[in-house]
């Protein structure tokens, strides 16, 4: 028996890929969203009202990730953005390859935020990384308050955490005092958002502070730039 | 739920060596920091499925799954995140930055003597 010392990373294609990402966006300004969630969390509505309430403000694109169909893109066009459709075909995330290509299906050097929606799934998602500038996480009422406890792996690297579907908290025993104490005890930076996409509830909050994180990203990059000059 | 593509890569990845070493491999170390959420019975499992026409068939598969580490924002000491306990060791802080997860990694691999 002989034993081979190899040390290579397993993942190394997608993390080369990510890398690339990163240096695309990074040379256009772009700031890049990778939000992730449960299916069924209202990930899309959330997104379609987002792109309602920053009409004029914010030229914002979105690539669409899911297992089948293209109901989903074609809800983002029709709330105003242009959006593409990645088909999965049943794997249970969204790649750095995939999005590699999907960046030349929009019109990415006019927009000043770019959304990934990832694959319904709070598990694989938060391993792969797309070279996103950050991870967003949506957890909605209905799916109960032990969510960050159980999987917290995508709660502990999320910028921001949106508790969706906040009508519906006196339907259930949801506890956004628990939430909040989980989210806290993974990750005190992370910026929480209570909102109903359907109702408008929260909806401004989370808004500014998108647009706050475009425009800051782009003064810290325009920076950097002139710093070069 | 991400086992069978992650499988696929170890297979690749073995079986690219086993071309090299000219010799047929029979065990596989990986290790994986506990983010990258890898179920150590579905990854055996997969791996099982696809290497059955393989130069990997019936190779054992040894998988480690290595803590995650935080840092301590206060006495900035390091430490194993614990997720029911979740408090500095050495100073008993409860912020702290959590650190990038162990990577995927094959980390050496048995070859069956020629």
């Amino acid at each position: 028996m002989r034993k081979i010392k190899v040390r290579r990373k397993i993942l190394i294609a997608n993390e080369e890929y990510a890398a690339k990402n990163r240096a695309f966006l990074k040379e256009r300004k772009l700031p890049c969203l990778n939000v992730i969630s449960s299916p069924g969390s209202g990930k899309t509505t959330l997104l379609a009202k987002t792109i309602e309430m920053l009409k004029g403000k914010l030229y914002i694109g979105v690539i669409e990730g899911d297992i089948q169909t293209d109901i989903d893109a074609k809800r983002i066009r029709k709330a105003g953005a242009p959006a593409h459709q990645i088909v999965t075909d049943g794997a249970c995330h969204l790649s750095a390859a995939q999005i590699s290509q999907a960046f030349h299906k929009l019109p990415i050097d006019r927009l000043d935020l770019l959304i990934v929606e990832n694959v319904g799934n709070l598990v694989c998602p938060s391993t792969f990384d797309l070279g996103e500038t950050d991870k967003i996480a949506v957890l909605s009422v209905p799916e109960g308050d032990d969510k960050p406890a159980k999987y917290p792996m995508i709660f502990a690297r999320a910028a921001a955490v949106l508790i969706n579907k906040i009508d519906l908290l006196k339907a259930t025993n949801f506890s956004i005092k628990r939430v909040r104490a989980d989210i806290s005890k993974l990750n005190k930076s992370t910026k929480i958002f209570l909102v109903s996409a359907k109702t408008g509830k929260g909806m401004k909050q989370w808004c500014d502070w998108l647009e706050n994180l475009a425009d800051n990203k782009r003064k810290k990059l325009l920076k950097k730039t002139r710093r070069l000059q | 739920m991400h086992e069978a593509t992650v499988a696929q890569f170890i297979l690749e990845a073995i079986s690219a060596e086993a071309k090299k070493q000219k010799a047929r491999p029979i065990a596989a170390k990986i290790s994986c920091g506990v983010f990258n959420a890898i179920n150590t019975e579905s990854l055996k499992f997969a791996f099982e499925a696809i290497s059955e026409d393989t130069v990997c068939k019936n190779l054992k598969l040894n998988i480690e799954q290595k803590p995650i580490k935080a840092k301590c924002k206060k006495c900035r000491s390091t430490f194993e995140f614990n997720l029911h306990e979740s408090k500095c060791p050495k100073c008993r802080h409860d912020d702290f930055e959590l650190l990038p997860d162990a990577p995927l990694l094959l980390e050496e691999i048995t070859f069956e003597d020629k």
